[in-house]
């Protein structure tokens, strides 16, 4: 309840900082400084001819196939690591390298590889989380407390269900929270594509605004843009950690 | 004969941990053994060996006859700190073992609402681990080795981290529940009063040397009581030759 009346006294403050400085006193030209009523304007306009959902459910799409592509590659390159030392000592540094480079490095790889297309973006938003994926897995499964397994080995455990029934469960809360990691790392890296390229979606539409000098259209694409990623990381990803936690009585409220 | 130690060496390539030197030890079906020994004696390291969670240096382990490779449910263990899966309920803990081992959900669910009766737990069979208290985690963890039906039981030090009176209401019921069931047990611990109250042998352990000081028979009717003269006076002629261990 708090928050909702600190935005509105922020949204409050922000179309007062607008009537001053571009009605009153012309610090900044009417285009170069957005509204808070000129983005709700905008707001209605992209929705009413069907542009904002059109971009919003296509960059929804595209962040979910290379989201699930990248959780899969990065499972399995983190359990490699994991199992073999060999690439535990030689691969990880690496992967961890890797994993500093800003997801917009991608980009111009990514073009020539594929074009200006849909695929281009997918490459980026897989490399942009794959990796951190990967190192998030390898770590769950390195910090198990041993005494689970030992405990299961002990009463006749396989290799199978020592990853299934003690493995993947002790590790399901760093997992989640490597997930949601992973998760805002591909929303940014399919900003990045989006942005760089010509498929429709919200980072093209926010381009868009820019190509019309349109600073309202440019706001409420970026607003749109936090708060989808926002909406899916408390959700699904928080919603999840919480129940896993609270099941463990690792966290009570 | 269920179990036999046969000439069994030990040593850590770090050096800081206990070493074993030429275990010779055999352990009769059904019957209730405790090693004693300061901290650091290899205990626990002897009891790592058994689980086959470890192999030893030279020597061998056999169960049955047959030469110990590796861990198996056989040698279920019981851990100082419970080892129970905080994702799974007290029930579903219980069941994990049989769970592994492919028995019917209609087995599963009768056996273990009947050692968690055995251990009085079953009107908390539904509870989450972190809503139960350390003895009874304690508890469930028995129960759940219970079920295992395993040729020898391996615990090490069960009770130890439990306050002073949990940890002897938990060794009276172990009493009773061997009692009952006359397991094969293989008792780790460092509290003398407890090996003489569970135990048919006493199993000294000398930290000094390595090897097993002396093999005390406790003839001594159960249930047994601490407070009986006959109690009293095995307890002291042990704590004197574990005190000897020490002082040598």
């Amino acid at each position: 309840m708090s928050t909702i009346i600190f935005l509105i006294l922020l949204v409050l403050a922000w179309q007062g900082f607008y009537w001053l400085s571009v009605d009153i006193f012309a610090w900044f030209k009417p285009y170069a400084m957005p509204s808070p009523i000129g983005v709700g304007e905008t707001f209605i306009r992209l929705c009413q001819n069907g542009t904002l959902i059109e971009a919003t459910c296509n960059s929804l799409l595209r962040g979910i196939a290379g989201y699930a592509i990248a959780v899969v590659i990065g499972a399995v390159i983190g359990l490699l690591m994991n199992h073999f030392s060999y690439l535990q000592k030689n691969l990880k540094p690496l992967i961890l390298g890797i994993q500093t480079l800003p997801s917009i490095c991608w980009v111009p790889f990514s073009i020539l590889w594929f074009g200006l297309s849909t695929e281009a973006i997918l490459f980026v938003v897989v490399m942009g989380a794959a990796f951190s994926i990967a190192i998030s897995v390898d770590n769950a499964i390195r910090n198990i407390q041993p005494i689970y397994t030992k405990a299961a080995l002990t009463m006749g455990a396989n290799k199978r269900q020592l990853y299934f029934h003690v493995m993947l469960p002790a590790s399901l809360p760093e997992l989640i929270t490597g997930l949601k990691q992973g998760w805002s790392f591909a929303w940014r890296a399919l900003m990045s594509g989006e942005v760089m390229t010509t498929s429709v979606g919200l980072g093209q539409t926010l381009i868009t605004g820019r190509d019309l000098a349109d600073i309202n259209q440019v706001m409420l694409v970026m607003i749109v843009i936090i708060v989808v990623g926002i909406v899916i990381e408390k959700c699904i990803f928080s919603t999840a950690e919480r129940r896993v936690l609270k099941r463990r009585g690792l966290k009570t409220d | 004969m269920a179990l036999e130690i046969k000439g069994v060496h030990k040593q850590f390539q770090n050096n800081d941990s206990a070493t074993l030197h030429d275990i010779n030890l055999e352990i009769q079906n059904g019957e209730f053994v405790c090693i004693v020994g300061s901290s650091g004696c290899g205990k626990s390291t002897l009891l790592n060996l058994i689980a086959g969670l470890d192999q030893p240096t030279r020597g061998e382990i056999l169960l049955d006859g047959n030469a110990i490779t590796g861990p198996g449910a056989e040698r279920t263990v019981m851990f100082q700190e419970h080892g129970l899966f905080p994702w799974l309920n007290v029930i579903e803990n219980v069941k994990f073992g049989m769970k592994l081992s492919g028995l019917s959900k209609e087995e599963q669910e009768e056996k273990a609402e009947y050692y968690l009766n055995m251990v009085k737990l079953l009107d908390y069979k539904d509870y989450l681990i972190h809503e139960i208290s350390g003895g009874m985690r304690q508890r469930v963890a028995l129960a759940r080795a219970l079920t295992m039906d395993s040729k020898i039981l391996l615990m090490d030090e069960p009770f130890s981290a439990l306050d002073k009176q949990t940890s002897n209401q938990l060794r009276e019921e172990l009493q009773r529940i061997w009692m009952e069931t006359k397991r094969t047990i293989l008792f780790i611990t460092h509290s003398v009063e407890e090996a003489v109250y569970l135990a048919d042998r006493v199993v000294i352990l000398s930290a000094e040397t390595g090897q097993i000081a002396n093999i005390i028979p406790i003839e001594l009717e159960r249930p047994r009581e601490v407070y009986q003269p006959d109690f009293v006076e095995y307890r002291h002629q042990i704590l004197n030759l574990v005190r000897e261990e020490i002082a040598v």
